[in-house]
């Protein structure tokens, strides 16, 4: 058996290093090891940058392109309107709501999300039987498709649903929970953090699992409690995966569309029409595409400046990075 | 840095040597034509393809004729999408509440003089109510293949269980109202715990399938010309307040957000077109289809509408138009029939429909459908109706709830779209 630290050159016999081979004529060759590394290094991104390129960089140059467009697509005209989309942007009196509704699915879903992740986390981090099988059931939705998922909790959430009959049968009146502005958006934020919770949970998990024991071992016969402990070594040393964690949940929250459409359609009246559920209204409902392009510029620079806020964020909360 | 520039550079002309690859160019030989519809139904695409076989036979020109069956919900958004993608379809069934959209936005090519010069098209036959909405300053756009009018499918076991007399018996009295249908409904949902009427495809969110009952009050979406709003109408107020009473007082609809579908048994009685007869062919209960209660203005009849049209976007569209004049034919229009109520006067008869409709009486044929394409009143439609169809449907939902105060709701609904119908 080779020792680990042993290493081989993939490359045979060639010579390392930057040195120009010499070729039979004694020039020097233009085939070297260091641009058949680069060609290789080059052929090994090429398939996941021709992705990217096509599908993210080109569609955003578009999505910006279209966004200063007037497009009726019915009949045909796609005419350069400058920043006429923009200037109907800043007017839009239906904007301000949308917002509004957006902020409320974002932060209810994330500090929903998060605290109960880490929650359910520490739970399934003791060692006790059977955590493995309650791993696997709180994971198990992640796993399901989205449209099924949400179509099933419709189902429940309607008047005569089951989460009504189990109430009733427990005595209680529930309300009509999609129905109502605030019961709507508590329910399409609940259906979205019961169906993505275990994914933060297992990384969550993993970084519990990271924590040295020592640090506990050494804490307690410091005479640490279980909430000094928590505060002081767990949440510093997790605090890498809580960043992360908290960057994807924004950033999917501010995506969320199949659970609206399928839950509530934006309503009742307009409490839970969020603003790429109103993006997909204007571009696919109203044949606005124009409009819907610029509304995506909107969100792109709110992603963006989010991510970018919690990214320079983590110098003040993050303690330490691998 | 050099060799980054061309990467990016050949990944940047990916798509269009792709789109080059896909475009299968126009190289006068014979073309494909592609025609979209909403029904994936087996039995109406056999038809179609049977005639468009028929049709390739005497017509080298065309090679192919595809039927794409999209979702229906959500169908004039793909077809939007589709056409938006350069990717449009030669002929498309279009939905009567995208009617003026598409006539008006120059998305259709005109037909009239298509049909008109086509041997034995016999164009006057088209019954003008009929094609009314698909025609924009005498120029026909699109051919309404589907002119369906509302009836009320009843489950006549149901209302026996509940002591109530069948619509027949009332519509002999003469006593067939929206009141007594009600009555009735509330009667049904009290003895068996049974949803009374469901007014199909309303769900609480499709409010023009409420002009099935607000025309019997003689009220409506808005005026004639598009311009003003009826929502805040004394009649529509009356007769929105009747159905809100309905739901919430006398129980007869079921509530929001509680489904029942009249054709699994869970309804006495639904508000739809006579095509979901179909649905019917095994029912375990006895069943009959009335024409609509009368409203305090006396007896009214809605209809709905599908057209066909071919795309001024499309790829050969004068193939296709061609096509169209073929499908529509007195000939072709008779096949037709047997799914869709055609619109021309001559096939407009018992007789004709009957072939088409087993499973209904001439007696039901007569005064459930033929007696009412004349008179009916199509489901409301308006330019930028996606838009009023989203501000309508946001503005009535504090109506659907007990306590709500219904006129109030609808002058606010007025308000929120008067912007939209002054465009």
């Amino acid at each position: 058996m080779t020792s680990p630290h042993k290493t081989t050159s993939p490359r045979g016999t060639a010579p390392r290093g930057d040195a120009p081979e010499a070729g039979p004529s004694g020039k020097p060759a233009w085939w070297t090891a260091r641009r058949r590394d680069r060609l290789a290094g080059y052929a090994f991104i090429a398939p996941q940058l021709a992705g990217t390129a096509l599908f993210v960089i080109l569609p955003l140059g578009l999505m910006f392109w279209y966004s200063l467009h007037d497009w009726n697509v019915l009949a045909g005209g796609f005419v350069f309107s400058g920043a006429e989309n923009y200037e109907r942007l800043a007017r839009d009196p239906a904007l301000p709501g949308v917002l509004r509704a957006t902020a409320a699915f974002s932060v209810g879903l994330v500090a929903l999300n998060l605290s109960l992740a880490l929650l359910l986390a520490i739970l399934l981090n003791q060692r006790l039987r059977g955590t493995v099988v309650f791993r696997t059931i709180f994971f198990s939705p992640v796993a399901v498709t989205l449209v099924a998922w949400t179509i099933v909790w419709r189902f429940l959430l309607q008047d005569d649903g089951g989460i009504n009959g189990l109430l009733s049968a427990l005595g209680a009146e529930g309300p009509n929970w999609l129905r109502g502005e605030t019961t709507a958006m508590i329910s399409v934020i609940v259906v979205q953090v019961l169906k993505n919770v275990g994914l933060n949970m297992v990384l969550f998990l993993a970084a519990l699992q990271g924590v040295p024991k020592e640090l506990y071992e050494a804490s307690t016969i410091d005479g640490a409690g279980a909430w000094t402990r928590f505060r002081r070594i767990t949440m510093p040393m997790i605090s890498p995966t809580i960043l992360l964690t908290a960057i994807i949940t924004v950033v999917g929250s501010l995506q969320v569309f199949a659970q609206i459409d399928v839950l509530t359609g934006g309503g009742p009246g307009t409490a839970t029409t969020v603003l790429v559920y109103y993006l997909y209204q204007n571009a696919f409902q109203f044949h606005d595409f124009g409009y819907g392009a610029t509304l995506s510029v909107l969100l792109f620079a709110i992603v963006l400046v989010l991510t970018v806020i919690q990214w320079q964020m983590r110098r003040k909360w993050v303690v330490h990075e691998d | 840095m050099k060799h980054a520039r061309l990467l990016l550079a050949a990944a940047a002309a990916a798509p269009l040597v792709l789109a080059a690859c896909g475009g299968g160019g126009d190289d006068g030989g014979p073309v494909t034509l592609r025609m979209t519809t909403w029904s994936a139904n087996e039995d109406h695409l056999a038809m179609l393809n049977e005639i468009a076989d028929a049709y390739i036979a005497d017509h080298p020109e065309v090679e192919a004729i595809e039927f794409d069956p999209l979702p229906f919900e959500g169908y004039t958004s793909t077809l939007t999408t589709q056409i938006a993608g350069d990717n449009a379809p030669d002929l498309a069934w279009i939905l009567e509440n995208a009617a003026p959209d598409f006539v008006s936005s120059g998305a259709l090519v005109p037909l009239s003089e298509t049909l008109a010069e086509t041997e034995g098209y016999e164009y006057d036959d088209l019954v003008p109510a009929a094609t009314e909405l698909w025609r924009q300053d005498d120029e026909l756009y699109a051919y309404p293949f589907s002119t369906s009018p509302f009836g009320m499918f009843v489950n006549t076991d149901l209302l026996a269980e509940a002591g109530q007399p069948a619509p027949a018996e009332l519509i002999a009295d003469g006593q067939w109202t929206w009141e007594r249908a009600v009555e009735a409904g509330a009667a049904v949902h009290a003895a068996t715990g049974t949803d009374g009427i469901v007014i199909r495809d309303f769900d609480y969110t499709g409010w023009d399938n409420l002009s099935t009952l607000w025309t019997g009050w003689g009220a409506s979406a808005w005026s004639a010309d598009g311009a003003e709003c009826g929502f805040d109408d004394p009649e529509m107020v009356e007769a929105l307040t009747f159905m809100h009473d309905a739901v919430f007082e006398h129980q007869a609809m079921p509530g929001p957000g509680t489904t029942a579908d009249f054709f699994a048994g869970e309804a006495a009685m639904t508000v739809t077109q006579i095509s979901r007869a179909g649905l019917l062919a095994d029912a375990p209960f006895a069943w009959d289809l009335v024409p609509l209660p009368a409203g305090p203005t006396g007896e009214y009849a809605v209809i709905g509408q599908a057209g066909l049209g071919v795309l001024t976007v499309a790829p050969h569209p004068e193939e296709a138009a061609d096509f169209l004049a073929y499908m529509t034919n007195p000939e072709n229009s008779a096949k037709l029939a047997q799914y869709f109520p055609p619109p021309r006067a001559s096939q407009l008869t018992a007789e004709v429909l009957g072939q088409a409709n087993p499973l209904l009486t001439p007696e039901q044929l007569q005064t459930v459908v033929i007696d009412q394409i004349d008179s009916g009143v199509v489901k409301p439609s308006h330019t930028g109706q996606a838009q009023l169809d989203q501000a309508v449907r946001a503005a009535l939902d504090p109506l659907w709830t007990a306590d709500a105060d219904v006129a109030g709701v609808l002058t606010e609904l007025c308000t929120a779209i008067d912007p939209l119908l002054a465009r």
